[in-house]
């Protein structure tokens, strides 16, 4: 059944008007649904004083640990804390199995689609994608072109963002297919809860999240280059400290037990990138980097990068180095390539697909433009290539000031937007001075891909927004975390 | 390891000992300042010397007061020295290493660099000096402990003491210099009061006292201060004790790497020197002629460790 809930529609013809949000613990306000009973048989029977003092203390443990993230614009000093919500988020085993079924088939379609249109180019020859969508498209690389990563995988780590809008309803928000953060949020709030309320999950069996590193590393080793041998070299490449990311880099390099590399230390030695150590130059198989495409090489991309390496292209082409996600993913995580992911899964899989894209205006075909401009005021507008929640309108929230001003961009740069329909996202509640009130969130969860298994991690990243009736979940926008449970059968 | 992260370590090392060299001369400042009869403030003077970044605090005061001093050398960011610039610096590199430190002795630098950065986000008054003073060494203390109690004792452990103890034996041969006119024998015929208090300083600004005492009893004479501080093996900020360090542990780099290096022999060579030194041929030399030359010697260890170990290229 699909019911795509418009919010904030004031009652036109054939659009629901609904108001209340479904929410994931009391779903339309009546009954406690079943995944959050043990849950609240708990949280009845605690006191909220000591809760705050908690929710106090796990901010102490996060800003002492580090666990910050950079904001861009402004002094280099500040790194600013994420908010973390004590309510976790909880799913149940049947709801992630459905999802896990949705996520592997769409990550598998995201492969198959990125082998396909830097090869032999079969979906546009099938008239499914049109030529203009990869030819004038920054994030289409064709450097790439006939080029096979080692093992064949080109998103070696995606980051699915889905919403919820009902029992039964999910929708994909966006594949995050190049460089997808925040899963080292996943793994504190996860050690956070533990150390916080060890009494709840020893009356809960939720399914555990800390092999993501182990698996990570397993996951990269099993995509190295032939020839690596056993145990391949594994480094996590970061443009640095003044990163927003920085934290989540070096968790994970440590957490890996891998080294923690910049461009600098790196150097194509031999026929191969390696990195500079006390003990001089030593090779690397397998490169986690989380620079964009066009700071990877200055010889072949952006000149003036600092941030990369000069000749790792080469070497990749010359099968010296697998480069995890591949160069040139970013196509498939388009804005408007997006669009046309029903089609693509359909096309690769040859079944129907398992989650839902939410409905997309491509602004560069005028009747959509059309469209998007007469109901400008309900409809979420993104740029294509935007992330973060930059560039973005959000139709019901903003005033006519800024509404004037979006339609103006709009028909300057229509091919720069695409817009969907005001999701009413689901809520869950977060722990405020007045108790549980409602909040919406979306969740991301975190996939490997090996050339032989598609790894999901049984929970991932649950962002909150935090202000009462906001959509904007991105952590540089006022959003929070939450723990993320997945029960267990 | 990582070249840089080789570097980083060093330079967190060198910084968390540069704040606490600086606290402690701000700390000797106080009290001599405060257990003289006479109000000028010149003895502040020679604690901006012996803390480094004289010329550059000149350069934004024109005059010497107390408060100015303090403020300088615990909160500038002009002073690239002061403990707030080093204790940033010293978390800045932690950040960048942070895949080759343990968990505990991150948050001790990360629980240091909190603590300290507001503990001086204002001026410091005179009445919250001690206090403050002490937090930046119990603060400062926890890291070391944090990484005596959890590192693993290999190569990160030995770039972590190699920086350590060329910052301290740098500091250590500074603070002598700029007193060394004080230390001659020439001086030890005027034995005033006046003097006792200068002589007492230096053990002061490198918290020798207690151990001075020890070793040579309560009376306190320049040959003996001279003999303490540069030659002793036992003191822990004494030169010959910093060098045997330095060597120590450029040999256990040498042996765990199987790679010979300048650096090693070099350290071998000036922890020899010192080691076979007697205090009346440091006197005959001439003393500042002496701490000039292991400035010299000392720097040129630090630069031979950045080369040997590939910390830039």
């Amino acid at each position: 059944m699909q019911r795509i809930v418009f919010a904030g529609f004031r009652g036109k013809a054939g659009v629901m008007t609904e108001t209340t949000p479904f929410d994931e613990m009391w779903g339309k306000g009546d009954s406690l649904r079943g995944p959050y009973s043990a849950f609240q048989e708990w949280f009845d029977g605690e006191d909220h004083s000591r809760l705050r003092a908690k929710q106090r203390e796990a901010e102490d443990v996060f800003r002492l640990t580090g666990i910050t993230f950079n904001v861009y614009g402004r002094s280099e000093a500040e790194e600013r804390l994420i908010p973390f919500d004590i309510i976790p988020r909880i799913i149940s085993a049947q709801e992630w199995q459905r999802l896990s079924r949705g996520i592997e088939q769409r990550v598998r379609a995201l492969n198959a689609f990125l082998h396909d249109i830097y090869n032999r180019q079969e979906i546009v020859k099938a008239g499914r994608v049109p030529l203009d969508m990869l030819k004038r498209n920054a994030a289409f690389l064709p450097q790439m072109c006939g080029v096979t990563p080692p093992g064949g995988v080109y998103t070696h780590i995606v980051g699915i963002d889905l919403v919820r809008t009902g029992d039964d309803e999910f929708f994909v928000l966006e594949d995050n297919a190049r460089t997808p953060s925040g899963v080292s949020y996943m793994l504190e709030n996860r050690e956070t809860m533990l150390q916080m309320f060890p009494e709840l999950f020893s009356r809960t069996r939720v399914q555990p999240v800390q092999n993501y590193p182990r698996d990570l590393r397993r996951s990269l080793g099993a995509c190295a280059p032939i020839g690596a041998g056993e145990d391949p070299t594994v480094a996590v490449l970061t443009p640095g400290i003044y990163n927003s990311a920085y934290f989540e880099h070096a968790f994970l390099a440590d957490q890996m037990g891998v080294e923690l590399v910049e461009g600098h230390d790196l150097q194509v030695v031999d026929g191969r990138v390696a990195m500079r150590t006390t003990q001089g130059y030593q090779p690397i198989d397998v490169l986690y980097r989380r620079v964009d495409d066009d700071f990877l090489d200055p010889l072949n991309f952006n000149p003036d990068s600092a941030l990369g390496v000069p000749g790792i292209m080469d070497v990749y082409r010359a099968g010296g180095i697998t480069i995890a996600n591949a160069p040139g993913t970013g196509i498939a995580d388009d804005k408007a390539i997006y669009s046309y992911m029903p089609e693509i899964v359909e096309f690769y899989t040859g079944e129907k697909a398992i989650l839902q894209n939410v409905p997309t205006w491509r602004c560069n075909e005028p009747d959509s433009l059309k469209y998007v401009l007469d109901n400008l005021k309900d409809l979420v507008v993104k740029e294509v290539h935007g992330s973060g929640g930059y560039g973005m309108l959000i139709g019901p929230a903003a005033s006519r000031k800024e509404l004037a001003e979006f339609r103006k961009k709009l028909e300057a740069r229509p091919g720069n937007y695409i817009a969907q329909p005001t999701l009413s996202l689901s809520t869950v509640p977060i722990f405020t001075r007045k108790g549980l009130a409602p909040r919406h969130v979306d969740l991301r969860p975190f996939v490997l891909v090996s050339p032989d298994k598609v790894n999901i991690t049984p929970g991932g990243l649950t962002r909150v927004a935090l202000k009462k009736g906001s959509l904007v979940v991105n952590s540089s926008q006022g959003g929070g975390t939450k723990d993320t449970w997945v029960l267990g059968d | 390891m990582l070249g840089k992260t080789a570097n980083g370590l060093y330079w967190l090392s060198r910084s968390l000992e540069r704040a606490e060299n600086t606290a402690r001369l701000a700390d000797a400042g106080q009290r001599i300042a405060l257990t003289r009869l006479s109000g000028a403030d010149d003895e502040w003077g020679s604690i901006l010397q012996a803390a480094g970044g004289w010329d550059g605090y000149m350069a934004g005061h024109g005059e010497v007061t107390r408060d100015d001093a303090i403020d300088w050398m615990l909160r500038s960011p002009d002073n690239p020295s002061s403990v707030l610039s080093s204790i940033k610096s010293a978390r800045q590199n932690a950040r960048m290493v942070r895949t080759a430190l343990t968990e505990e002795m991150w948050e001790a630098m990360n629980g240091c660099y909190m603590a300290v950065r507001d503990a001086l986000a204002r001026k410091v008054g005179e009445r919250d000096l001690p206090e403050c003073l002490q937090l930046i060494r119990s603060r400062t203390a926890l890291v070391r402990g944090a990484t005596h109690g959890t590192m693993l004792r290999n190569d990160i452990y030995d770039f972590l003491r190699i920086g350590t103890f060329l910052e301290r034996a740098d500091s250590t041969a500074r603070i002598l210099d700029v007193k060394y006119y004080i230390l001659l024998p020439a001086a030890a015929a005027v034995g005033s009061d006046l003097d006792n208090v200068q002589w007492e300083s230096i053990l002061e600004s490198v918290s020798a006292r207690g151990g001075y005492r020890m070793v040579h009893g309560s009376r306190v004479r320049p040959q003996e201060i001279v003999q303490f501080l540069i030659l002793d093996k036992r003191m822990p900020r004494s030169l010959n004790f910093c060098c045997s360090k330095i060597h120590e542990n450029l040999r256990y780099l040498v042996n765990d790497y199987g790679q010979q290096t300048e650096s090693a022999d070099m350290a071998e060579r000036l922890a020899s020197s010192v080691r076979a030194q007697e205090v009346d041929d440091i006197f005959d030399y001439g003393l500042h002629e002496y701490i000039q030359s292991f400035l010299g010697s000392i720097a040129d260890v630090g630069r031979q460790v950045e080369v040997d170990y590939r910390f830039y290229e």
